[in-house]
């Protein structure tokens, strides 16, 4: 989705970081954009993935996961554009309003943005549509938990940076 | 969307009152999951005791988020969570359909490790249309919860 062939630093980083997630890596989802105030990220349609066999529709707990990650995602791309900082942050709480069925046979996309950052709380917003962002599936609200940088451990820092000191 | 308009080829005509009624008949309601392919995606189980479902996502790797602590994703805490008050709907309900969620809203009190989760229901208002279901969830004791969930279904 980036013009060009480089994707830019904070998109690469947001794609090391949903790749880090096991359970991610088997959603097989990826991220096409990540900035310092949003993250977009896509999760192909699979079979294993349906909640409802009579309709092939994907279960709301996919969607969920989706949201979950797009903005955690999101958190870390804000605080790092911010602070130049890695902070991986928990989420506190997560409520998700389910507009209409995913469409079977199609991605869905993720859109998250964090639209504040205290000292100690991060509050996130995200949509899930599939057509267009004026059309979602589902609307989610989070707010995740700010931890020291500490917290994250030299593996993981690594495995985030990409090994490209700055 | 109307319902029509998303079935295809692969999908199945599902009798859920006949699923929910053999499961009910067979006191296994494990049954009921292996008609949805996510619960095994996923890989929980459940169990009845008495009037009481107790609901069972064992340990997966494939269900970790968090590779530091390790500890599960958050999304799939959330996911067996919804398909609990489903399974837990369908079988206290009758209900001719699969319940549809509406919104679900969860509160993670402390890290998910990588072990052993359970869920239980409770069905807090059952009107015409819509249920409200709240869930817990928790690992080694039923009193520490690791995370709470209250969420709306539209029932038939």
């Amino acid at each position: 989705m980036n013009i060009g062939d480089e994707k830019d630093a904070l998109t690469q980083m947001a794609s090391r970081f949903v790749d880090q997630l096991t359970q991610c890596r088997k959603l097989k989802l990826e991220v096409l954009e990540g900035s310092g105030n949003h993250v977009l990220m896509e999760l192909p349609y699979d079979k294993q993935l349906v909640g409802y066999p009579d309709t092939g529709v994907i279960h709301g707990g996919v969607i969920t996961t989706l949201m979950d990650t797009a903005s955690g995602c999101a958190v870390v791309c804000s605080i790092f554009d911010k602070f130049g900082l890695l902070e991986i942050s928990p989420t506190l709480d997560l409520r998700v309003d389910y507009m209409k069925p995913a469409e079977p046979h199609k991605p869905v996309y993720g859109f998250a943005q964090c639209y504040k950052l205290s000292s100690s709380v991060a509050f996130t917003r995200a949509i899930a549509y599939q057509d267009s962002i004026d059309d979602p599936i589902a609307h989610a609200v989070g707010s995740f938990m700010r931890i020291s940088p500490e917290m994250v451990g030299e593996e993981f820092r690594q495995a985030l940076m990409g090994g490209s000191n700055e | 969307m109307n319902s029509g308009s998303c079935l295809t080829d692969e999908s199945i005509k599902l009798d859920v009152k006949g699923i929910v009624k053999k499961a009910t008949e067979l006191n296994d309601f494990g049954h009921l999951l292996e008609h949805v392919p996510y619960a095994k995606f996923i890989g929980m189980g459940v169990e009845r005791f008495g009037d009481e479902l107790v609901f069972k996502l064992p340990a997966k790797d494939d269900n970790i988020g968090n590779p530091i602590l390790p500890a599960l994703h958050g999304g799939v805490i959330a996911g067996f969570m919804e398909m609990s008050a489903i399974v837990q709907l369908m079988v206290f309900m009758q209900t001719t359909k699969v319940p549809k969620v509406v919104d679900f809203s969860i509160d993670y009190l402390r890290a998910g490790y990588h072990k052993d989760s359970f869920a239980e229901c409770k069905i807090t208002r059952q009107g015409r249309r819509v249920a409200n279901v709240s869930i817990n969830c928790w690992q080694t004791n039923r009193k520490h919860l690791i995370a709470t969930a209250r969420a709306h279904f539209l029932i038939d």
